[in-house]
């Protein structure tokens, strides 16, 4: 017999103020949470905005040595774990059968960059001094510590690992939970991502290749999907993690299923570590398998969440995907992007948009894309401008593009769906 | 302030973007596409960047559309040096 | 569904290419030497394993250079001889139809202390356009996956030394849903003064300065181990296609499982013993099946201990040979474990056990039947064991050809 995937719990740290009602409010108002970077002196970069997280880890019950401990990313992860398995009502998960999957682009970074200016002494020396190394950075060295404390946090003694596929780790992630799941393998996945690569290296990086936008005097509107006027996405940071449980399990302990998740697919371009051809032909390939998976025709995807980092190649490049994928159905469907409020970060914003997919059908509304007032001629199809919709929705897509030619495309169904 | 050359370009072209083979910077390329001769968008922005640091000048982004050939760059890059003094 | 190895590629730090490292490996030659390739005298660690005589522009395309860490040049030089070694142009299979699985644990660490020497010391402008991918985790997938045109499935495991098994683990996943060939396995290269400087905390590290004595797994007065850069790249297929498509193989992917340790404090056992039987079940086999196991050997008294106990619940005492052939490379993190299935599968082919060296038998825990002289004899299955940093235990199998 078949096994399907419930979600059952979800954990949100997202721009602005953390927390899942928090996350859907801002998400569904249109509110962008982009602004001038506060954690450090953007003043010398080209790009000097951040979608940053309202967080005090203090705020959230992590003590005195998980704060020491723990990069922010770490600190994103565990509790949004903590407060996913709250969510789910499971008082214990079953520990041989519970694993773990966290989608994680840039690793521990903030930390990593922040130990390495000291012992280098800001870079001075290339031998640096390992006195001034502290306790824990070996856990920032090797990112899989991410996977070891949410495995900590939730009592799961499965197979767990980190899956780092840049910005298409957290949808990934969550995949590699599913398939986990499907193959009897595991009963339980806490799955999602975690990110917080807002530190200088970071920065400097995606300004060397123009990819973030420089529009510094307003930040609330520089993101901009979809639209004539975009350059580029702004840097952000946050996690999300889903508690996944196998269907049938979820139902027999009358689990509150969000949506299941149906299909996933993962392909790569294999054309260019950060440039897209304009075609999508790839992305359209993950998107008609994950279908396929979920036993869906093209035409019944009701909402199509989109990588939508409005760079000019990336909203060109998808929108031609959704035409290639959906053919017609393209020009019927809602699409947006929600990365115009939680901006871009990296390899949590998959698991992120995951999170708000599972929202979306459960309260039966499309989020909007935020700051689309001036509309690419050229891209035309129904990007949900501005105002969220009350839309019943059965199935949808989610699709994400990230640096190293990943293209990933994930298909949640309302529960309740008749299973063949 | 010394004028720019194709050689200076070649060198800088080297370090930051790599050559396939031997020869594929030699001979007469000032006005071969970069994309011809097989440098990308991420090989001319690691170009332009050393060549901002290496002269000390800025090579203004939204001008930078018009340069296809290295025969644009070089006239660009002069042009900003020659504007410096 | 059965999934074989049709081709290796190695560099190790006691071998470039498989029949130099396999040479070098069966003769008990260790690539583990005092570190050259940055000013080590200022640190308590002195050695590694460093992958000798690679010159990347004899390997990989010139205009890939600059934009590579040296582990992405490893794992794209690999990656070639694998490919050349299974005997398969990518071209001639349809591009959905191949993906690329790998594990690392630390990126393109070298090429990342570079740029942000850049940073810290000059300023962003001096940050490489190409630092936006080439030290992120995912970048040896993903340039493999561009050089070879491989548009099916592709994806990246961190685990620490155990990703190597969870990335072979799942192109074996892919294969099982219809992808006819992946790339899999692991690099890593992290020797810089960063690199190592990063790792020392981790309070595992051997000090002691002499090639022969640094690295004693098992040994009652184990130290530590030593660091080393290098792994293997794999090719896997469908075994029905590689028949149809009149290749060998080295044998089979059979078994794999993966568990995680309950949290310290808990006073709950590890979990490593029901990684290694998870993998036998998932096998089809029996301990008794098993004619080798390539240990994880962390070369931690505490931790040996737990792997010693592992061995012997699941084998019984002295109940089958195992072996360290990483005491000639050092722990190569993500790609340890390829190397040490590539070993397995070798080992298999040759019959015979390859050695661990610089360990006596008599020093080491006597429930162990530690093989410390290549040992000839016909070889049906051997089972390779992986622990990463924090609990991370796998396990697999793989059965001859």
């Amino acid at each position: 017999m078949d096994r399907h995937v419930a979600i059952t719990g979800i954990g949100v740290v997202a721009p602005g103020e953390p927390g899942l009602k928090q996350f859907w409010a801002r998400v569904t108002e249109g509110r962008p949470a982009t602004r001038t970077i506060t954690s450090f002196d953007p003043s010398p970069y080209r790009s000097r905005m951040a979608a940053e997280c309202d967080f005090n880890p203090f705020d959230v019950g992590l003590s005195q040595q998980e704060v020491r401990r723990l990069d922010r990313a770490a600190q994103f992860a565990v509790t949004c774990t903590r407060d996913a398995l709250a969510d789910s009502g499971l008082e214990r998960v079953p520990a041989d059968r519970t694993g773990v999957a966290i989608g994680s682009a840039v690793g521990l970074t903030i930390r990593l960059e922040s130990e390495y200016a000291v012992v280098s002494d800001g870079g001075r020396r290339w031998e640096v001094d390992h006195t001034y190394g502290v306790p824990h950075l070996y856990d920032y060295f090797v990112p899989s510590s991410l996977a070891a404390e949410v495995a900590w946090t939730a009592g799961a003694e499965g197979p767990a690992t980190v899956v780092s596929a840049g910005c298409t780790s957290g949808v990934d992630a969550i995949g590699y939970a599913c398939e986990l799941i499907r193959e009897g393998t595991a009963d339980v996945m806490i799955t999602g991502g975690a990110e917080a690569p807002v530190s200088p290296i970071t920065v400097a990086c995606f300004d060397a290749i123009k990819a973030t936008s420089n529009r510094n005097d307003d930040p609330e509107h520089a993101l901009r999907p979809f639209s004539l006027s975009r350059n580029g996405f702004v840097l952000g940071e946050g996690g999300a993690i889903l508690v996944l449980e196998e269907l049938e399990r979820a139902k027999a302990r009358n689990a509150h299923i969000y949506a299941e998740i149906s299909g996933f697919a993962a392909r790569s371009n294999a054309y260019h570590m950060t440039g897209l051809r304009q075609d999508g032909r790839e992305m359209a390939e993950a998107i008609r398998v994950a279908l396929d998976e979920a036993r869906l025709p093209a035409d019944a995807v009701d909402y199509v969440n989109a990588h939508g980092t409005a760079t000019k190649q990336n909203d060109r490049h998808e929108t031609a995907a959704f035409k290639r994928a959906l053919g017609a159905h393209a020009y019927e469907v809602p699409v947006s992007s929600i990365k115009a409020v939680t901006g871009h970060s990296l390899g949590a914003v998959g698991a992120i948009e995951v999170s708000a997919c599972a929202m979306a059908i459960e309260h039966g509304v499309v989020p909007p894309t935020a700051n689309l007032t001036d509309p690419d001629p050229d891209l035309d199809l129904d990007y949900v401008p501005i105002t969220a919709r009350d839309v019943p929705l059965s199935s949808v897509l989610t699709v994400a593009s990230g640096f190293g030619g990943f293209q990933s495309a994930m298909v949640l169904t309302k529960p309740g769906r008749e299973h063949r | 302030m010394n004028e720019f050359t194709m050689d200076d370009l070649r060198k800088i072209m080297r370090e930051s973007a790599g050559e396939d083979g031997s020869g594929t910077l030699d001979g007469d390329i000032l006005d071969n596409s970069f994309e011809e001769l097989g440098y990308d968008s991420l090989a001319l922005m690691e170009t332009t960047s050393r060549i901002e640091r290496a002269l000390s000048v800025t090579l203004p982004e939204e001008d930078m559309a018009d340069v296809s050939t290295p025969r644009d760059l070089l006239a660009f890059v002069n042009g900003q040096l020659t504007e410096l003094v | 569904m059965t999934a074989v190895v049709t081709g290796i590629g190695v560099a190790a730090p006691n071998g470039l290419g498989v029949e130099d490292f396999w040479r070098n490996t069966l003769s008990g030659t260790s690539g583990i030497g005092p570190i050259s390739r940055f000013d080590a005298s200022g640190y308590p660690v002195r050695l590694a394993g460093e992958v000798p005589d690679f010159e990347a522009a004899q390997h990989i395309p010139g205009r890939l250079i600059p934009q590579t860490d040296r582990m992405t040049q490893l794992a794209l030089a690999a990656t070639e001889w694998a490919l050349d070694d299974a005997g398969v142009d990518p071209k001639s299979v349809d591009e959905f139809d191949m993906g690329v699985v790998t594990a690392n644990s630390s990126g393109g660490f070298e090429f990342g202390q570079r740029e942000l020497e850049n940073l810290w010391a000059r300023g962003p402008q001096y940050v490489s356009a190409y630092q936006s991918f080439a030290w992120f985790y995912a970048v040896n997938t993903g340039q493999v996956s561009i050089r070879h045109g491989m548009r099916g499935p592709t994806g990246v495991t961190v685990s620490e030394q155990a990703g190597g098994l969870d990335a072979i683990g799942h192109a074996r996943r892919h294969l099982r849903r219809g992808v006819r060939l992946l790339v899999t396995g692991g690099m890593d290269a992290s020797l810089c003064p960063w690199g190592l400087v990063a790792q020392l905390p981790n309070g595992r590290l051997s000090t002691d300065g002499d090639p022969a004595s640094a690295y004693r797994p098992f040994a009652d007065d184990a130290a530590g181990y030593v660091i080393g850069e290098g792994g293997a790249i794999l090719v896997v297929e469908d075994a029905e296609f590689a028949a149809q498509r009149g290749a060998r193989h080295y044998g089979e992917i059979a078994g794999y499982s993966a568990t995680f340790d309950p949290a310290p404090g808990s006073g709950r056992p590890p979990k490593l013993a029901a990684a290694i039987t998870g993998a036998l079940t998932d096998a089809g086999l029996t301990p008794a099946d098993i004619d080798v196991v390539f240990a994880d050997a962390a070369a931690v008294p505490a931790l040996d201990r737990v792997e010693a106990d592992a061995l012997v619940a699941v084998f019984g005492e002295r109940g089958v040979p195992v072996t360290v052939p990483k005491t000639m490379t050092g722990r190569l993190s993500s790609g340890g474990a390829p190397l040490d299935v590539a070993t397995a599968l070798l080992a298999m082919r040759d019959s015979v056990i390859p050695p661990t060296v610089n360990v006596a038998a008599e020093a080491v825990d006597e429930r162990l039947d530690l093989v410390t002289g290549a040992r000839a004899g016909h070889l049906g299955a051997a089972l390779v064991v992986a622990r990463g940093y924090g609990g991370f235990n796998a396990a697999m199998v793989v059965r001859a050809a």
